[in-house]
């Protein structure tokens, strides 16, 4: 559905997007992963026609968006990261002017209107002005406006920015609900949101592409080794914290464990260990040693350690996370 | 023809749907008012006076009235021009909706036409307030309608003119106020380059005159059609349609 091949964006100074190949099948719902400046925006303004490509080229639905760009536009539904709102207008007055734009007329442009007023839950802000709306009103009017002729893709940069954490929920719901009948790439440099709506991901990083894969597959390849975190207390009020160390070493097919926690009368470890099902064994191991077995649970790498991993950025402590799981694989 | 049209309605309802047509329009009919009670005064004194002299002097409506008046609009009008025109791209460009327009199916150049049409329209809204007080000197007396006619058509190509002008300008930058401010400057310095004619004769002094947008309104405020100036306006206006189309198209490429 989108194919695109090495797109590049240079300005005076900088090159905001760096040789860019990647291509989106019919109907998948792809992630656009990055921190803030990382190219995102720019990659789909290129997209969408408002930019043009400084080499490199696309096409979306088959039309290319520098030789046939009003096809293409035809093809698409675009959410920038603000909004594209009238304050003067109304909801619906808007949302007519907008099918109008996207060449809809007569009862075909009634019908849509309506439609989408419904699908997005606008139904309601109707007839009120769209300066007046609350962000959350605002951001689902701009979805609305993206969807209105019924585009084969969809373009939305960031479209949970700045909402409550149920205005959110009900976008990504919402976005999952138009992905069967549309190709969406939606931006974001939310992690959860990527693991919760999206089958695909792109992660971008200083303009260059440095992944892409499936959203199970990174996680799987992150999860090479098996990580367990067992925490452990005495029953009579004191813990030789050695001692479980040591046991916890001697249990068959253990590699490291390292002391995550250590209080007066509770500890906690990292278990590392080959692939395979050690945690029966080791709950065995704690229990029989007279211990109790407080916590026991697997530590998978979230999307955002192998994001930290691969754009190397955020905060030292984070960094030293990272890099513990990765000496793991 | 259709995606013109889009963009025309929505720009005058926008225009509309905020203070600055009604604004727009009061200050027009209040400072045309005056000048029109102004110069009827002076008819009306004029006609007394030469009927207590006892000697019938030629009393033309059309020259002593309208010419003056059709004249004093064009002066205002490049008062009000920045006013129409500030807003149009700079407002789309800081509120972001610039990314609607310039990812809809629809090309640069409609919305730009769609966009100027609408200015013009506001324009044209304002001409007929002043034709208000032009019907009462037909209920009153006869002038001529034909020259007035020319005279308004003078009045649209020009402001046609400087719209255009104003529309590039929005597209330069992102606030409103520097595009206002711009314009009016632009529009006052097309405004007073004739007066060089007046001490100078030099080939440099006549080109300069030439460029004046107000020399080109005398033909028409005499009721006379002059292909020549006609032309003059007609160019400006494609020549700033074009600037403008130019100006969105390197949007692209910077940002």
């Amino acid at each position: 559905m989108i194919t695109v091949k090495d797109l590049t964006k240079r300005y005076a100074r900088n090159t905001a997007v760096d040789h860019i190949s990647f291509e989106v099948a019919k109907g998948q719902i792809v992630g656009f992963l990055g921190p803030n400046g990382a190219g995102k925006t720019t990659t789909m303004r290129m997209l969408t026609g408002f930019l043009s490509p400084t080499s490199g080229g696309a096409t979306v639905a088959g039309y290319d968006v520098l030789e046939q760009p009003l096809e293409v536009k035809k093809r698409i539904g675009y959410l920038p990261e603000t909004p594209p709102l009238y304050p003067e207008m109304e909801t619906g007055e808007y949302l007519t002017f907008v099918g109008q734009l996207k060449g809809l007329r007569g009862a075909e442009l009634r019908r849509r209107v309506d439609y989408v007023c419904d699908r997005c839950a606008v139904a309601d802000v109707k007839n009120k002005l769209l300066g007046k709306l609350s962000k959350g009103y605002r951001q689902r009017v701009g979805l609305a406006q993206a969807v209105i002729h019924n585009p084969d893709v969809l373009i939305l940069d960031e479209p949970t920015a700045g909402l409550d954490p149920k205005q959110i929920n009900e976008t990504r719901d919402l976005i999952k609900s138009l992905g069967g009948d549309h190709t969406i790439i939606l931006s974001t440099h939310i992690l959860p949101e990527v693991e919760q709506t999206c089958e695909q991901v792109l992660i971008i990083n200083k303009g260059k592409l440095v992944a892409t894969d499936s959203v199970h597959n990174l996680q799987n390849r992150a999860r090479g080794a098996e990580s367990v975190l067992v925490e452990v207390s005495g029953r009579d009020g004191n813990l030789d914290f050695v001692a479980v160390q040591r046991r916890l070493e001697q249990v068959a097919g253990v590699s490291r464990v390292v002391a995550k926690q250590r209080q007066e009368n509770r500890n906690s470890f990292e278990v590392e260990s080959r692939k395979g099902f050690v945690r029966g064994d080791l709950a065995r191991a704690v229990v029989e040693s007279g211990w109790d077995l407080n916590e026991l649970r697997p530590t998978a790498m979230s999307l955002e350690e192998i994001f930290l991993q691969l754009t190397g950025t955020d905060t030292a402590a984070k960094e030293e996370e990272v890099a513990v799981t990765g000496a793991s694989k | 023809m259709r995606n013109i049209l889009i963009i025309w309605r929505k720009e005058l309802r926008s225009y509309f749907s905020s203070p600055i047509a009604y604004l727009l329009l009061t200050m027009f009919a209040l400072i045309f008012g005056f000048f029109f009670w102004n110069s009827l005064g002076y008819f009306v004194l004029m006609g007394m006076e030469s009927q207590m002299r006892g000697q019938m002097m030629p009393m033309n409506l059309n020259e002593m009235v309208i010419r003056p008046l059709l004249s004093n609009v064009g002066v205002v009008g490049l008062f009000f021009i920045p006013m129409i025109t500030m807003r149009l791209f700079a407002e789309e460009k800081r509120s972001g909706t610039i990314e609607l327009l310039a990812t809809s199916p629809i090309r640069d150049i409609e919305v730009i036409i769609g966009k100027w049409l609408a200015a013009l329209s506001l324009y044209a809204c304002m001409l007929l307030v002043a034709a208000v007080n032009f019907a009462f000197l037909f209920k009153y007396g006869k002038p001529d309608w034909k020259p007035l006619l020319i005279g308004y058509l003078g009045l649209l190509l020009q402001a046609g003119a400087l719209l255009a002008i104003g529309t590039f300008i929005s597209t330069l930058t992102k606030n409103q106020i520097i595009a206002g401010a711009a314009t009016f400057g632009i529009c006052l310095l097309l405004w007073v380059l004739e007066w060089v004619s007046g001490y100078e004769t030099s080939t440099w002094a006549q080109v300069l005159a030439y460029m004046s947008i107000i020399t080109h309104f005398e033909s028409f405020a005499k009721g006379v059609l002059d292909s020549k100036d006609a032309i003059f306006y007609v160019t400006v206006i494609f020549l700033g349609l074009f600037f403008t189309a130019r100006s969105m198209e390197s949007l692209r490429w910077r940002s």
